[in-house]
């Protein structure tokens, strides 16, 4: 189980080091998408028949662990926003926030529109 | 009586991380009832989670005054380390595993459009609402749009404009509002707009960005989705502080000299 948490941790400390050298390069000394590298670093990784060969299957038990535990990490995180002080800096970030989410969620039929998915079509465009 | 209390006291504050734990499931359990017993299963136990977690949150900040809901409250200050940014991004990163790559790949380009223009949109409905409600100057209409983007743009986009402090204070109330939005409307609209594949996930992810918020939103609709949605969402926050004070700031530059 150990094998599969320090897989994860080795996976979030490359990918947040490749975050902070990109932010490096574009002259914001801060980490982008460093989480977004280690996700998929770890498919990469988990996705390899080496990797498979080298470490015991059981690796995947401490992956699925922390898999779980993102719910419960998500309520605490919830439980951890600033609601007051959101809720109170007035009407115009309540109307900007909230039109903002409305006018993106309803912008994402028009993308499916564009690209239809499930459809054998995707297999086609990926190639061209 | 009085001891007995104070141990149990003293015990919370110290064990702060595991008390966390006893917390965060006895929330996830009374949600799990209600969304079975009140609401048959319509609403998603998440999803009541969530919203239960932002209810302690505003509780917790009422009592204590502080700027992190329910963990600023000494005994309860363990929900900040399980909920901080450490565990999150590692428990987002550990959904990848059993993503498919080849779903990510497929859907890889759109992901990326939807990220530019997710943020690109965002700015100008932010720079538009914040015009019209009355500000004029370029610093401000930047760091207020810039807070629509996510409530960490804002700050940084604020400092680098140098916008003043009340300013930077409504961008980041934006931002957290957005988020928190983002929690409560994806389960409650995900069916309307089609938010049921991979693809849709990561479109999603580029276009509302905030990290948080496409993550518990999709956990609270399809837990099978929050990879592909937080996989182009990590991003979002990158792409917002580079674009903002830079090419997003010229052009409030021309439109407000």
């Amino acid at each position: 189980m150990i094998y599969g948490v320090a897989l994860l941790a080795g996976c979030m400390l490359v990918g947040s080091f490749l975050g902070n050298v990109f932010g490096l390069l574009t002259g914001l000394n801060s980490d982008i998408g460093g989480v977004g590298f280690a996700m998929i670093l770890l498919l990469l990784v988990t996705n390899s028949r080496k990797l498979n060969r080298i470490i015991p299957e059981t690796y995947v038990k401490g992956i699925h662990f922390w898999k779980e535990m993102y719910i419960p990490v998500t309520i605490a995180m919830a439980a951890s926003q600033n609601v007051v002080s959101a809720l109170s800096s007035g009407f115009l970030a309540l109307v900007l926030g909230l039109g903002v989410v409305l006018i993106m969620l309803f912008l994402i039929p028009l993308f499916n529109k564009f690209a239809p998915s499930e459809t054998e079509s995707n297999e086609m465009e990926a190639e061209e | 009586m009085k001891e007995i209390f104070n141990i149990i006291v003293d015990l919370f504050v110290k064990n702060g991380f595991v008390m966390a734990f006893l917390i965060v499931g006895i929330v996830a359990m009374f949600s799990n009832f209600i969304s079975a017993k009140v609401t048959r299963g319509r609403i998603h136990s998440s999803a009541i989670a969530i919203f239960l977690g932002l209810i302690l949150a505003y509780i917790g900040g009422r009592v204590a005054g502080g700027s992190k809901g329910l963990s600023d409250i000494p005994i309860f200050t363990g929900i900040g380390v399980l909920g901080g940014s450490t565990l999150r991004d590692f428990t987002i990163i550990s959904t990848a595993y059993g993503a498919k790559l080849s779903e990510i790949k497929k859907s890889g380009l759109i992901g990326v459009i939807s990220l530019f223009l997710g943020i690109v949109l965002t700015f100008i409905i932010g720079a538009l609402v914040s015009v019209a409600f009355g500000y004029r100057d370029s610093a401000s209409v930047t760091t207020i749009a810039a807070g629509a983007v996510t409530f960490i743009v804002g700050p940084v986009t604020g400092a680098a404009v140098g916008a003043s402090s009340d300013v930077v204070a409504i961008s980041i109330a934006t931002g957290v509002l957005k988020s928190i939005a983002v929690m409560l409307l994806t389960p409650v609209l995900a069916k309307k707009i089609g938010l049921k594949t991979p693809r849709a996930a990561m479109v999603f992810g580029g276009l509302m960005g905030t990290t948080s918020g496409v993550s518990a939103g999709l956990a609270a609709t399809d837990p099978k989705l929050v990879p592909y949605g937080a996989m182009t969402a990590t991003f979002y926050t990158g792409l917002g502080c580079l674009l903002c004070p830079s090419v997003l700031y010229f052009l409030v530059n021309i439109f407000l000299p």
